[in-house]
């Protein structure tokens, strides 16, 4: 059984229609770059599967459960199964960093505040932070920390699934490829199955199993990682080499 | 022609009214069932108190003390035209009670906490903080509105019972050591016709508007969209909102207590 089946998956917006009977499968462990270009529909399809949108059809399952019309305790049981790291880090900007890293077990009572305290410096040293960083302030971090703060508060309860949208957006190079390493590892100790939106082909190419090119919300490649130069896919090779002439027309004007 | 479409604009914009309407009432409706159910979070709850409370306590305090002064004023020099001076201290007390102390605090805490909960709760939307909440396990209506509601219809009246002593005490040191009343016969007629219902119904009047203050600002945040010039119009239309219901429901509920 795929740990999740997405089976014609539509939305849209008014008469936009940003997504078009999305459908894939991801085993356990297995993890998927979603590549694509800016409003192709790739972050609203990951916020359908968490159902933060809501979906006008098709079928979402996770571990064989159907979370497309799903009660509110159902979506929720689902949703502790993941993490997700979002493209601005979306950091609770009121709270200090150790709180942000341990918002949810906090949240649940299962970790007194000192032991997460305590607890989150060791979090935070894992994805290469100091551990004074956990008395500041979320304002205080740069963009590169506040993503690694992001993704030791996405990996904080060791989710099945975890979500990355565009990680490494806005960093530079050496930044990113620290995100990406610290993704891959984090991936890898956890055993999670994993998606991630980029337009970052190092990232891309550093974090895929499977790599699915997204355009005018239809999935238009779906493959692997190592075929991903060698696809005879028009979309996937003007994307992959960054041209301007292609099926994916580009408005510069 | 013409007629036409007047007649189909105003067809668009009351359809646009019942529409924004019923989406209130299901998130008022929300925010209540889900602020009565736990969890609950009594740090969000108690950050709210004192920001609600505490820190408006200065301007609401400056507002009632210059409203009772200018009240005084005011009017000794109408009622001395007629020979009437003795009702200033009826006046003051029941203006303030009644209604300067609940809709002056109503109107100057949604400018301050009703636009300041609709920015807090508006960036949180544009960066994704509300659906980051929602992956951590956490219902955003549980955690960011309901302790805001809860904390407002709270904090109004208490700011309210403050507001009308020194409103009060601002038309006293008015009247006293400006108009030259005698202490003990102005105090005597502060008390001498107000009755519990003059400062209940202001209290009362206060938690009401004290609920829609946190209702605008949270509403209008929460449903903030397309970045900062979102946020703000959702800021505008907290203050703005809140401010008519306040207005409006003033009427009603004196309508209601004293007709």
């Amino acid at each position: 059984m795929p740990k999740i089946a997405i089976k014609n998956l539509q939305k849209s917006f008014g008469s936009k229609q940003v997504l078009k009977n999305v459908s894939f499968d991801l085993n356990q462990g297995e993890s998927l770059v979603v590549m694509g270009g800016s409003g192709s529909g790739k972050s609203v399809m990951i916020k359908c599967i968490l159902n933060l949108l809501q979906p006008d059809n098709g079928s979402i399952l996770l571990d064989g459960e159907e979370l497309f019309g799903a009660s509110s305790s159902i979506i929720g049981k689902a949703r502790s199964k993941v993490g997700m790291l979002f493209q601005g880090s979306a950091l609770f900007d009121s709270l200090p960093v150790w709180e942000n890293v341990f918002f949810a077990p906090l949240q649940k009572k299962i970790i007194s505040r000192q032991e997460a305290r305590r607890e989150a410096r060791e979090r935070l040293a894992a994805v290469g932070l100091q551990k004074e960083v956990a008395d500041l302030y979320p304002a205080e971090l740069s963009g590169g920390m506040q993503r690694r703060v992001g993704l030791a508060r996405a990996v904080v309860e060791a989710p099945e699934i975890i979500f990355f949208d565009e990680p490494t957006a806005g960093l530079d190079p050496i930044i990113s490829g620290v995100i990406n390493d610290l993704i891959v590892k984090n991936v890898k100790e956890l055993g999670a199955t994993t998606i991630t939106i980029t337009h970052d082909m190092a990232s891309a190419r550093r974090v895929a199993d499977k790599v699915a090119m997204i355009h005018g919300g239809e999935i238009v490649w779906f493959g692997d990682r190592k075929d991903l130069d060698n696809s005879g896919n028009p979309y996937v090779d003007q994307f992959i080499n960054g041209r301007v002439s292609g099926p994916i027309k580009v408005d510069v004007t | 022609m013409f007629a036409l479409q007047f007649i189909n604009s105003i067809g668009r914009l009351f359809l646009k009214f019942l529409m924004a309407t019923g989406r209130l009432t299901i998130f008022s409706g929300q925010a209540l069932f889900q602020g009565l159910r736990p969890p609950y979070y009594p740090r969000q709850i108690l950050r709210q108190l004192v920001d609600i409370g505490y820190y408006s306590l200065p301007v609401v305090g400056l507002t009632a003390a210059f409203t009772g002064m200018v009240l005084a004023l005011q009017s000794y020099t109408g009622f001395s035209r007629f020979s009437a001076e003795g009702a200033v201290a009826t006046v003051v007390v029941l203006s303030v009670t009644r209604e300067l102390s609940p809709v002056l605090a109503g109107l100057m805490v949604a400018g301050r906490i009703g636009a300041a909960m609709a920015a807090e709760i508006g960036t949180m939307r544009v960066t994704e903080q509300v659906d980051a909440l929602s992956t951590l396990s956490t219902n955003p209506i549980q955690y960011l509105v309901a302790p805001r509601l809860f904390a407002g219809i709270l904090m109004l009246p208490l700011l309210v019972l403050i507001g009308d002593i020194i409103g009060i005490f601002g038309g006293y040191l008015v009247s006293v050591y400006k108009l030259g009343f005698n202490p003990g016969n102005y105090l005597h007629q502060t008390i001498q016709y107000l009755e519990p219902i003059d400062v209940i119904s202001g209290l009362v009047k206060a938690a009401v508007f004290g609920f829609f203050i946190s209702l605008m600002g949270c509403y209008h945040g929460y449903h903030s969209k397309g970045g900062a010039q979102g946020v703000g119009t959702a800021t505008t239309n907290s203050v703005v909102s809140a401010s008519i219901l306040i207005l409006v429901f003033n009427y009603l509920l004196t309508a209601l207590f004293f007709s």
